[in-house]
């Protein structure tokens, strides 16, 4: 059985728990076993933080690193800035010796080390790459008929260099992995926008930011979709609150939220109430 | 008057981006960014003007903060410019001369007060209860020992000190 240190950041647990909720239940019932990265932080969220300061970004970050490190598990994220943010800093310290070094005299005034060795896994990818489609077929007991966005955000993907998930052009992971539901993954223009939330614009320049937003909710109205499919928290609240504001009212679901209707979950444990745009079904 | 400063090439190395030196001011960059569509955000722009060491028109502009970090251009350079990383390095110059935003800044202390870039909320804590999962999320937010050892990182690395 699969088994990973599940690291859920900031969005998620404290803000759409549902989705927290929805990926324990949709694991488990294909076969992966969540073990909760007790004590880890936010990522560092790489919009600001890193932007800021990327010494402390990297050693926090190290910090999250070395903990699933010392459990002897790799890390599942379920958002597309921790991913980023762990996978990017991961990869940087396996890269560059003397960096690690100097995290790793910062880490030793709380008594830890990072030696190098944790992976850092996304979900989606997860259930694309080791679980399978036909594994995730066989578990569908709720074919959907839904026309959906398939939103990927930018961190899933890119930089694809050191990724190396799918074609970050025009990529189809996301789209197979809606497919499998029964759902409809509606072709659309600029796929690969970005919403809009990233790099600290949401906070810092929310009129930009609601600009690339509206750009894809336009995108998506012409396709014809009538859901966003999403593979991160911050893209899931930057179209479910920003949308309000522009007069769209799509129901966004996090690809967790679909599997577990798909699997037949308990609406009521979706979360739908801290949805701010109401989800009908 | 606009002063070249030729220490900057260095200063932006020690930060992580000295490989704007790469950059051959093809313009691929700018026609792919979504942010520039916007703003008079320029990511060729930036690149030269890190190159001419043109810091204080940098630091003293808005455009750098309009990047959201997307990647696109990056995939599409010629020449293999890690942008992201060089537009990262200059806003972490920025900072460090005292270039903040007010609501990022409010991010940044966020992660300094809870560990975490939002604050729990009794809405939430209900909403979690009625899911069947735990009122705090396992995290550094539920245990203060963990809470203080992020505290130390936060001190070592002088972040406390820079958010003050
Ligand atoms: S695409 Fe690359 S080489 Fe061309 S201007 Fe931008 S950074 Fe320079
Ligand atoms: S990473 Fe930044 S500069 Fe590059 S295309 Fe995206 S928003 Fe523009």
């Amino acid at each position: 059985m699969a088994k990973y240190a599940f690291f859920l950041g900031c969005i998620a647990p404290l803000r759409y728990p549902g989705i927290e909720k929805s990926t324990r239940v949709v694991a488990e019932a294909l076969g992966i076993e969540l073990v909760d990265l007790t004590n880890a932080s936010c990522c560092p969220a790489p919009g600001v933080i890193r932007a800021f300061d990327k010494k402390t970004w990297i050693a926090a970050a190290a910090r999250n690193l070395a903990l699933a490190e010392k459990n002897g598990l790799d890390i599942l994220t379920i958002c597309n800035g921790c991913y980023g943010s762990l996978f990017d800093a991961a990869h940087e310290l396996s890269e560059n010796k003397d960096l690690l070094a100097d995290v790793n005299e910062i880490l030793s005034k709380i008594g830890l080390e990072y030696k190098g060795t944790t992976k850092v896994r996304h979900f989606a990818e997860v259930l694309y790459n080791d679980i399978g489609i036909e594994a995730i077929r066989s578990k569908i007991v709720k074919p959907l008929e839904y026309e959906v966005a398939a939103f990927y955000g930018c961190h899933f993907l890119k930089p694809s260099k050191i990724k190396q998930l799918d074609d970050p052009e025009n990529p189809h992971i996301l789209d197979e992995l809606i497919s499998v539901t029964g759902a409809k993954s509606m072709p659309r223009k600029q796929k690969v926008l970005c919403c809009g939330a990233g790099g600290g614009l949401r906070a810092g320049f929310p009129n930009n930011a609601m600009k690339l937003t509206e750009t894809n909710l336009e995108n998506i109205k012409e396709s014809g979709a009538k859901y966003i499919i999403d593979v991160c928290p911050f893209c899931h609240l930057q179209f479910d609150i920003g949308q309000k504001d522009l007069g769209y009212t799509f129901p966004v679901l996090h690809l967790s939220q679909l599997y577990g209707i798909a699997m037949g979950m308990d609406v009521k444990e979706l979360g739908l109430s801290a949805h701010q745009t109401p989800v009908t079904l | 008057m606009v002063t070249l400063n030729p220490d900057f090439v260095s200063e932006l190395a020690t930060a992580g981006g000295e490989n704007a030196k790469m950059c051959f001011q093809c313009g691929t960059c700018t026609a792919s960014c979504p942010s520039g569509k916007n703003t008079a955000y320029r990511t060729r722009k930036i690149m030269r003007m890190a190159q001419l060491g043109l810091k204080d028109m940098i630091i003293g502009s808005d455009d750098l903060w309009q990047c959201t970090t997307c990647y696109t251009c990056e995939e599409r350079c010629p020449r293999g410019v890690p942008i992201v990383d060089v537009v990262i390095a200059l806003r972490n110059i920025a900072v460090a001369n005292g270039k903040m935003y007010d609501a990022h800044k409010k991010t940044a202390s966020n992660l300094i007060k809870f560990g975490h870039t939002v604050p729990i909320n009794d809405k939430i804590k209900a909403q979690r209860v009625e899911l069947g999962l735990p009122e705090v999320p396992p995290t550094v937010i539920a245990n203060e020992k963990a809470k203080a050892d992020l505290d130390v990182i936060f001190k070592a690395t002088g972040f406390t000190k820079l958010i003050g």
